[in-house]
């Protein structure tokens, strides 16, 4: 009962520092915060196809640049973003939906290097065809919308339209992971062939990750390309995809509150060595290669190991 | 019209030998010890640097800097990444090994970035900027020499994979190291071979590729890419599936640029690459691996 207790005071203490962090930081802490939310999304949706599932996806950056170009290009033509916004993710469900078929081909590492590839195809296609993203001078003047009539175009207005969508995303994957198919999830990752026997469409349930995991990466992108106002190809490369996957592991592959300590590592963490200066990156580089040495199963399984040495919880209630 | 093609053959040849050299290191990681090194393009663009710091730094000529500079690359690259960044996550699965070689990626990069410079280097090429003309048609001598060296690499390898005790430990170890274990292999050892040879193919490559391309800290962002695409091509289980990988890989490439589009040259060995994994996913010359229910 004290634990549920600590739980949601801890919650609302989170909830609280989020609500009131924009007066506490200048505009560039405001949107390093709003990509931390943009980014969590993404990364919640591969969690779900990677911690949950456990079908390794390198596309994820490829959705999100989907998610973004989809918006860029219909909003700066006029196109009302909520529109813009469904489209976008729908369009990610469907190809993820798509490239899933691969991954009842092939597992593991295999898996990782279909999606790869198809992540820098991607890339390439938004670098080359220039009819209709721009190429590499990519798409300006990316409307923020309005919300009840209220505009977003303020950083900090957008960054609680950001926080909004990471609450109703994190409130849907909470549900999810507990619903049915969330069981199925952790039942297609332990042991498919078990859970075939059992009764669980394991076909079914694969597909549905991966469509799942890459929808979530189309809203990411929806709501990054209003974020930064301007978009070309370079921030979709494979390098995002290495970063979201760093983010899942890192905070903890299959636990619900992995992306989001992971984003914070992958997002924040980068930006508080700034005053190493030059080295920034490097002691970035350091703590994650230090951190995988230490705990491989992520900040979240340390935690787990300090509180609770012995036991085993189950993988879906984590 | 004959003429370019067969040069182009040439030149793809000699590319391909190098994406063949550092895609054989990236397999025999993977068969001894599941290690799915995301960090071996900038295994390749590191060395270069070595001989580069060797010979400004220290005054040394190019011959004895690339001595110094192996010798470096096999402690490093080979011996202390193994010890302490593989042996302690390689109980825990493929996964966190992947993340911490992204680390290392990111690491080598920014540290050649800030340390020796964000520009391209000229780098001392292996052969004189010559052509040889060969039955009419001229070829690079360059791209001649780095063929002639690839294919020592990879005999001499094999060779010693095939006929030597070690070698045929080695083997063994990597198709089932346990019953390697009861026969008495250092199975250990074994595995810390396969690091160094691993170290020493990606100095060669770096040697052969860098007069090329110039010495840049962002090089091997798409000599992995590459490296690793013909390693999966091939067959990722296999020798000698990296080197057909690799030669495949070379001269697709380079005719790929040369007739349909040089903005789309990496795509085709990409599409090469899925359709490859799902219609013969061990490879083309690979054998198939048995899965893991």
């Amino acid at each position: 009962m004290s634990r549920r207790v600590l739980a949601i005071a801890a919650a609302a203490l989170v909830a609280a520092f989020l609500l009131a962090a924009p007066f506490g930081f200048k505009p560039y802490g405001v949107f390093i915060l709003s990509t931390w939310a943009v980014m969590s999304i993404a990364a919640i949706g591969l969690n779900l196809t990677l911690g949950y599932a456990g079908q390794i996806s390198l596309a994820q950056a490829a959705f999100v640049g989907i998610g973004a170009y989809v918006t860029a290009w219909l909003t700066t033509r006029g196109w009302p973003f909520w529109s813009t916004y469904l489209i976008g993710a729908t369009a990610c469900f469907a190809i993820g939906w798509l490239l899933g078929y691969p991954a009842l081909r092939v597992q593991h590492h295999y898996l990782a290097f279909v999606t790869l590839a198809f992540t820098t195809l991607v890339y390439l296609a938004f670098r080359n065809e220039e009819w209709l993203t721009g190429g590499i001078y990519g798409i300006t003047n990316i409307p923020r919308p309005s919300v009840l009539g209220l505009s977003t175009e303020p950083g900090r207005v957008y960054y609680y339209f950001c926080l909004a969508h990471l609450a109703l995303v994190s409130a849907a994957a909470w549900w999810l992971i507990r619903s049915p198919w969330g069981r199925a999830f952790v039942a297609v990752r332990e042991n498919p062939v078990r859970a075939l026997s059992l009764g669980v469409d394991t076909r079914r349930y694969t597909l549905m990750a991966f469509a799942l995991g890459a929808g979530l990466g189309g809203i990411s992108g929806a709501l990054y390309a209003p974020l930064v106002q301007y978009i070309d190809p370079s921030p979709f490369a494979l390098g995002l995809s290495l970063n979201l996957l760093l983010m899942v592991v890192v905070g903890g592959s299959g636990y619900f509150l992995g992306p989001y300590v992971g984003a914070i590592v992958a997002v924040l963490l980068p930006e508080w060595l700034r005053f190493t200066e030059g080295y920034y990156l490097m002691a970035y580089a350091v703590l994650v290669i230090a951190l995988m040495v230490v705990c491989p199963a992520g900040l979240l399984g340390l935690v787990e190991r300090v509180l609770k040495p012995r036991s085993k919880a189950v993988a879906s209630d984590r | 019209m004959l003429a370019d093609i067969l040069q182009l053959l040439v030149a793809g040849l000699a590319t391909g030998a190098i994406y063949a050299l550092v895609a054989i290191g990236f397999t025999l990681l993977w068969q001894t010890s599941q290690t799915i090194n995301f960090a071996q393009g900038e295994f390749v663009m590191l060395p270069a640097f070595f001989i580069l710091i060797a010979m400004g730094h220290f005054g040394l000529s190019f011959w004895p800097a690339v001595g110094v500079a192996t010798l470096v690359s096999i402690v490093t690259l080979g011996l202390l990444f193994k010890r302490l960044i593989v042996d302690p996550m390689i109980r825990h699965g493929v996964l966190p090994l992947v993340i911490a070689t992204i680390g290392l990626a990111i690491l080598m990069k920014e540290a050649i970035r800030e340390f020796y410079g964000a520009d391209a280097q000229p780098f001392p090429p292996l052969a004189a900027d010559d052509n040889v003309t060969i039955l009419g048609v001229s070829f690079s001598l360059q791209n001649i020499v780095i063929v002639a060296i690839g294919i020592a690499a990879v005999a001499a390898l094999q060779l010693f994979l095939n006929r030597t005790r070690t070698g045929r430990c080695m083997q063994a170890t990597a198709q089932n190291p346990t019953v390697a274990r009861l026969l008495g292999i250092p199975v250990e050892r074994m595995i810390l071979y396969t690091f160094l040879i691993n170290a020493a193919l990606v100095m060669l490559a770096s040697v052969l590729i860098t007069p090329i391309y110039l010495a840049k800290f962002t090089n091997g962002e798409w000599l992995g890419l590459y490296a690793f695409i013909a390693a999966i091509v091939g067959g990722f289980n296999q020798v000698r599936g990296a080197i057909v990988g690799g030669i495949l890989l070379g001269v697709v490439d380079n005719f790929a640029a040369a007739y349909i589009s040089s903005q789309y040259r990496l795509a085709l060995p990409l599409l090469i690459l899925i359709l490859v994994i799902l219609f013969r996913p061990q490879g083309l010359v690979g054998r198939v691996e048995e899965r893991t229910v």
